[in-house]
């Protein structure tokens, strides 16, 4: 028994198809009552009034938008050493997913930046690696789509994802190098003492638990129609053969 | 490699390589700035060194993806793949010649280019040293990304889409350092990331262009 019987794509489909309304259905309960309990049960903060209720939508999208392009890194490099289909499938299924995390980051942000800080975008580094995390997701999602033979496009992307990252990180620091910003520092770390609240930060993990759950719900999911799509078409080619 | 090398070269100075066309490219993107922003010379003393950084890097990826592209369509690089010579030996001399043919020449460009901007007596060496050590790194991720998308038709708007994220580290080292020489700050760290940033690209980039040459060839 290990992990790796999982690399099946019949076991996998098995195991993950009892499990995804499970999690569809914890992250819409999660997300539903985080928020709820966020936006309407929350006092105002002395600060921010009540622009800082944005933050149950701006946090959490940014936490799976850096965590899914970590999942992607793990996911290619389980195929690259160890060639399971499903695993580059799940690095090509979460791609588009963490994509819109982080437009739903950027967006929420500026949102919350036009009355914070008066402007709809500021070149800080945090604002800036974003945007160059969304042009990485965009590259990595065309590469996918460029190519159509389905084992080249999954060792190219993950070759791009392994180098990506790195210039991705190095970027990061680079930014910060540039420029000092506006944005606060992190708000939620597990070295450090307490940033924010009680109040504030309890809705806010339902929240986090809630994006994490939807996250899975939908890599599990787009990865079990990856799988079915390329069984799809390996019957379609196993009837033309026939047929000829 | 050495022959690889020579011949590449020959290729682009010869048979209507984009030798000169990165050139003359580099300088209309430096003519039109000033159409665009104004002609005045103090905001373009002051905006130059980062122009010239973004003409030189536009450039640069202009020339990238008739690197391996022309190869592959005239079966040359199936033949050189089954050379004794390894992948990421190819890949790396295939870089080196893009250089020589490019970044050398863009580096070599900008100071005459930087009288048109208004440049300050001040910038002029930074601005070439800079681009002396950051071109390479231009050259050598170009190829990664060229390598990356050989097999792919009319490959050359994704090749920029997926090299462009990746010059930003580059970019903000190189420009950074350019700026702050010209206005006589220090200049130590960014140059020294900036070199850092070219010789971490040139020991490992090769690498994985060979590898995802193999994968493209296979």
């Amino acid at each position: 028994m290990s992990i790796w019987e999982y690399a099946n794509p019949k076991k996998f489909i098995a195991t993950t198809a009892p499990v995804i309304p499970w999690a569809f259905g914890g992250a819409i309960l999660c997300i539903v009552v985080g928020l709820i309990w966020g936006f309407f049960l929350t006092p105002d903060a002395d600060r921010f009034g009540s622009t800082v209720k944005i933050i149950y939508l701006h946090v959490p999208s940014a936490m799976i938008a850096i965590n899914g392009w970590i999942m992607m890194l793990v996911a290619s490099l389980i195929w690259l050493i160890r060639r399971h289909h499903v695993s580059a499938l799940a690095a090509k299924a979460a791609a588009p997913v963490g994509m819109v995390m982080t437009l739903i980051a950027l967006w929420t942000g500026a949102v919350w930046g036009q009355p914070m800080w008066g402007t709809w975008w500021a070149w800080d580094p945090r604002l800036t690696s974003f945007l160059i995390l969304f042009l990485f997701y965009l590259g990595y999602v065309a590469l996918w789509e460029a190519i159509p033979d389905p084992d080249q496009a999954a060792d190219l992307t993950s070759v791009l994802c392994l180098v990506g990252s790195v210039f991705a990180l190095l970027s990061r620091y680079a930014v910060y190098f540039w420029n000092q910003g506006l944005h606060q520092g992190a708000t939620l770390s597990m070295d450090s003492e307490q940033h924010i609240a009680d109040v504030f930060w309890v809705p806010l993990v339902v929240c986090i638990a809630g994006f994490i759950l939807l996250f899975v719900a939908l890599v599990l999911m787009r990865t079990g129609t990856e799988i079915r799509l390329r069984r799809l078409r390996a019957l379609e080619r196993q009837a033309q053969r026939a047929a000829a | 490699m050495k022959a690889l090398l020579l011949r590449d070269l020959r290729l682009a100075v010869r048979a209507g390589g984009g030798f000169g066309l990165s050139l003359a490219f580099f300088l209309i993107v430096t003519v039109l700035v000033p159409f665009a922003v104004g002609p005045e010379a103090d905001t373009l003393s002051r905006i130059g060194p980062g122009v010239l950084w973004v003409g030189a890097l536009l450039a640069t990826l202009l020339s990238l993806d008739r690197q391996f592209a022309l190869d592959h369509e005239d079966g040359a690089l199936p033949l050189i793949a089954t050379s004794p010579l390894p992948l990421e030996a190819v890949a790396l001399a295939k870089a080196v010649a893009h250089w020589l043919t490019t970044g050398l020449p863009l580096t070599l460009a900008a100071a005459p280019l930087g009288i048109l901007l208004n440049l300050e007596g001040a910038s002029f060496p930074w601005l070439v040293l800079t681009l002396a050590l950051g071109t390479p790194a231009l050259s050598v991720i170009g190829t990664f990304g060229a390598a990356l998308t050989v097999g792919i038709k009319r490959g050359g708007l994704l090749l920029s889409l997926l090299v462009l994220p990746l010059y930003v580290p580059t970019l903000i080292f190189g420009a950074e350092a350019a700026r702050r020489g010209a206005m006589g700050l220090e200049v130590a760290t960014p140059l020294l990331m900036l070199a850092g940033i070219t010789l971490g690209a040139l020991a490992l980039l090769p690498f994985a262009a060979g590898a995802v040459l193999r994968i493209n060839l296979r």
